[in-house]
């Protein structure tokens, strides 16, 4: 039978993120968490190939309590089983850090219950790094494919899957075997419709906790800001620049506002390429 | 005596040279002159290092010289063909794990980060992200110039300064553009070093049937000259259409803000900003754009910005080095007339 994994992420929603006019500052309060988009779509495909395959799926993530209502809903969308993994020692991770634990889950899951593929998000949008997945591939041991927008076939007897990835350049058809890990976009898979079981099932379950004290063992020095190389030295509010000249059309008309430009550009060393380039 | 290595990964495909990795050589230069002094004091030798994986690209191990490389290390083998994963970053993290070097510098493009977050964790060290202002310098308790790696954090609202003070090597990923090319010296020599490859085909884990090209919006707005982009305020796609017609007079291309795609007005791949494309071009026109944080982190390295917006308070207007207070649909026109008179007259 078919088992996949799907590592969730809560992240505030930072389409809604609010800036406080005076500070400059992000607020925090009051922006809604929600499961990371990529991983979303991520958790859709392993559903879509578990209903194909009739397998099952278990979704793990880090954080802290908060994180439940989102490992609720990852059930609500077609999971199996959740785990979450929350300990006050794990805070202030870096991606190394982060990769450590999650992988260290992810053997104890794949010992009991043997894991086919696991599926990542591309990135999550709070930090962007795109390095979890990587680093958590590289701490099992498994190949794989990163950027992928389509599981084309996943071939249990043989132990292959074919996946498509996108990169800047093309698109490649890429064979790996099982066990793997994919880190997704968004075409990977459509979020669907909550099934109403699901729903039902969702409101009552509960994700296991899995804390310091079990059932996996972490070394200590290689969670939370332990394990973490990198440290923020400092924060501080990005620079302004310089302002330029402004010049109104309605006070100046647009012909002299054109020749401002015009002689500007020209100042600027710019006129060819405003020019459609050197003639 | 030691030697302190500061390495860029040169990326290339199919034998095309990613852009990024001159830049990242130039950015690697910098930082070694910035510990020049403590080095020599202390009896170091400094080194800008590139490495080259591939197959038949000594080529490029040359052209990586003259861009600035003091040497090249250079994996030459058909297993490395095309890039793949296990391949790539278990040979680039036995290179690392034999010259231990002190800094790596990857471009922030879709192989290169499926690239360092392996390399990293195999080597067991800090990895920071699209870092957009890279310095050696002091940090308390370090006996050395670590590196600052500055990058955007909470939606580019903060600057984060990252520093890794124990792990060697300090990585960082750098996008495209967000650093100007070094000049290319013809003349400039250095040495190239051949790299026994140790992977073989069974190890490489993954095989690529196929590559499909997209025919579909080739755009390529990083590299552009001139970029000519829209916001909201063009009011819809047809507005897309009026930009579409300066930006072929002036030889360039069309940007665009985020709500402008996600409305469907045009296609992601026209984005700029800080979850679109960086770009650097000699001129970028924005039009009816606010100029959000998230929009100007993608921009404001344009060597000369004209903003028109009519709201004479737009925060783009602080990045612009001339900006027209005015309605686009006025002034666009407008100017797409005026280059057609400038460049008639010139002929
Ligand atoms: C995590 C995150 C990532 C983001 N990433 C990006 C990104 O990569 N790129 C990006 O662009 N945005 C990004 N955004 C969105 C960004 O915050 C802004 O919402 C967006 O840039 C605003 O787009 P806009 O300037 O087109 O629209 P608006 O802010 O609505 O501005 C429209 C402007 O048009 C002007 N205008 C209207 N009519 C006219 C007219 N007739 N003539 C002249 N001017 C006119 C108005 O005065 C106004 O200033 C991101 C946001 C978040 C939270
Ligand atoms: N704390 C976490 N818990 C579970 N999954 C995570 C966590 N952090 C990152 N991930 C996974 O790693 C992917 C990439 O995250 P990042 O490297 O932070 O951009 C996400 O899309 C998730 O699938």
């Amino acid at each position: 039978m078919f088992h996949a994994l799907v590592a969730i992420k809560q992240v505030p929603d930072t389409t809604n993120i609010r800036i406080d006019p005076d500070t400059g500052n992000l607020v925090r309060e009051g922006v809604p968490a929600i499961m990371n988009p990529y991983d979303a779509h991520a958790l859709a495909a392993a559903v879509e190939w578990k209903r194909k395959l009739n397998g099952r799926v278990t979704v793990i993530s880090m954080g802290p309590p908060s994180f439940t209502t989102t490992l609720r809903e990852a059930i609500e969308l077609g999971a199996d089983r959740a785990i979450l993994l929350s300990d006050r020692k794990f805070a202030g991770a870096d991606t190394l850090a982060t990769s450590y634990v999650l992988a260290e889950v992810i053997r104890a899951v794949h010992s009991d219950d043997p894991v086919d593929l696991i599926f990542f998000g591309k990135q999550a949008i709070d930090g962007d790094t795109a390095q979890v997945g990587p680093g958590v591939a590289v701490r099992l041991d498994f190949p794989i494919v990163t950027y992928a927008v389509n599981v084309r076939a996943i071939d249990l007897n043989e132990a292959t899957i074919v996946v498509e990835r996108k990169t800047e350049r093309w698109t490649e058809v890429v064979e790996t075997p099982l066990p793997a890990l994919v880190t997704c976009e968004k075409e990977i898979a459509a979020i669907p419709f909550a099934p109403l079981p699901d729903l039902i099932k969702s409101l009552r379950y509960d994700p296991e906790i899995w804390t310091l004290a079990g059932p996996v063992e972490f070394a200590a020095d290689e969670i939370g800001v332990r394990g973490s190389p990198t440290i923020v030295y400092q924060m501080g509010t990005p620079p302004l620049p310089e302002a330029g000249e402004k010049i109104n059309t309605r006070e100046a008309g647009v012909s002299a506002t054109l020749d401002l430009v015009f002689k500007k550009a020209e100042d600027a060393g710019v006129l060819d390429a405003m020019l459609g380039g050197a003639q | 005596m030691t030697t302190r290595r500061f390495w860029v990964y040169i990326e290339q495909e199919q034998g095309q040279v990613h852009p990024v990795s001159w830049e990242l050589l130039g950015v690697a230069r910098r930082l070694a002159t910035e510990v020049a002094e403590e080095a020599a004091a202390a009896g170091d030798v400094i080194s800008v290092e590139g490495l080259l994986l591939g197959h038949d690209v000594r080529s490029i191990a040359e052209e990586a010289l003259q861009y600035g490389a003091d040497r090249v290390y250079l994996m030459d083998d058909p297993v490395l063909h095309s890039y793949r994963n296990c391949p790539y970053y278990m040979s680039i993290a036995s290179l690392a794990k034999k010259y231990e070097p002190e800094v790596f510098l990857v471009g922030a493009t879709t192989l290169g980060r499926d690239l360092a977050g392996a390399i990293a964790t195999a080597l067991r060290t800090g990895l920071t992200a699209d870092c957009t202002k890279l310095e050696m310098g002091e940090v308390k308790g370090a006996s050395q110039k670590l590196l600052l790696a500055t990058r955007p954090a909470f939606g580019g609202n903060i600057m984060a300064t990252i520093v890794c003070r124990k792990h060697r090597p300090q990585m960082s990923s750098v996008r495209p553009r967000v650093f100007p090319a070094p000049s290319r010296d013809p003349n400039r020599q250095g040495e190239i070093v051949e790299e026994e490859v140790e992977v073989t085909e069974e190890g490489a884990r993954a095989c690529i049937l196929e590559f499909i090209h997209a025919k579909e919006d080739a755009v390529d707005i990083e590299y552009s000259d001139v970029i000519v982009a829209g916001g909201r305020g063009l009011n819809g796609p047809d507005g897309f259409k009026l930009l579409k017609a300066l930006a072929d007079e002036m030889g360039g291309v069309v940007g665009a803000t985020r709500p402008c795609v996600d409305a469907g007005w045009i296609s992601y791949a026209h984005q700029v900003g800080q979850t679109g494309k960086t770009v650097r071009p000699k001129v970028y026109v924005a039009a009816g754009i606010s100029g959000a944080l998230q929009h100007k982190v993608g921009m404001q390295n344009a060597d000369f910005i004209i903003a028109v917006n009519s709201d004479a308070n737009a925060p783009i207007f602080e990045v612009a080095d001339v900006g027209i207070v005015g309605d686009l649909f006025e002034v666009i026109p407008a100017m797409i007339e005026d280059i057609k008179a400038r460049k008639e007259a010139r002929a």
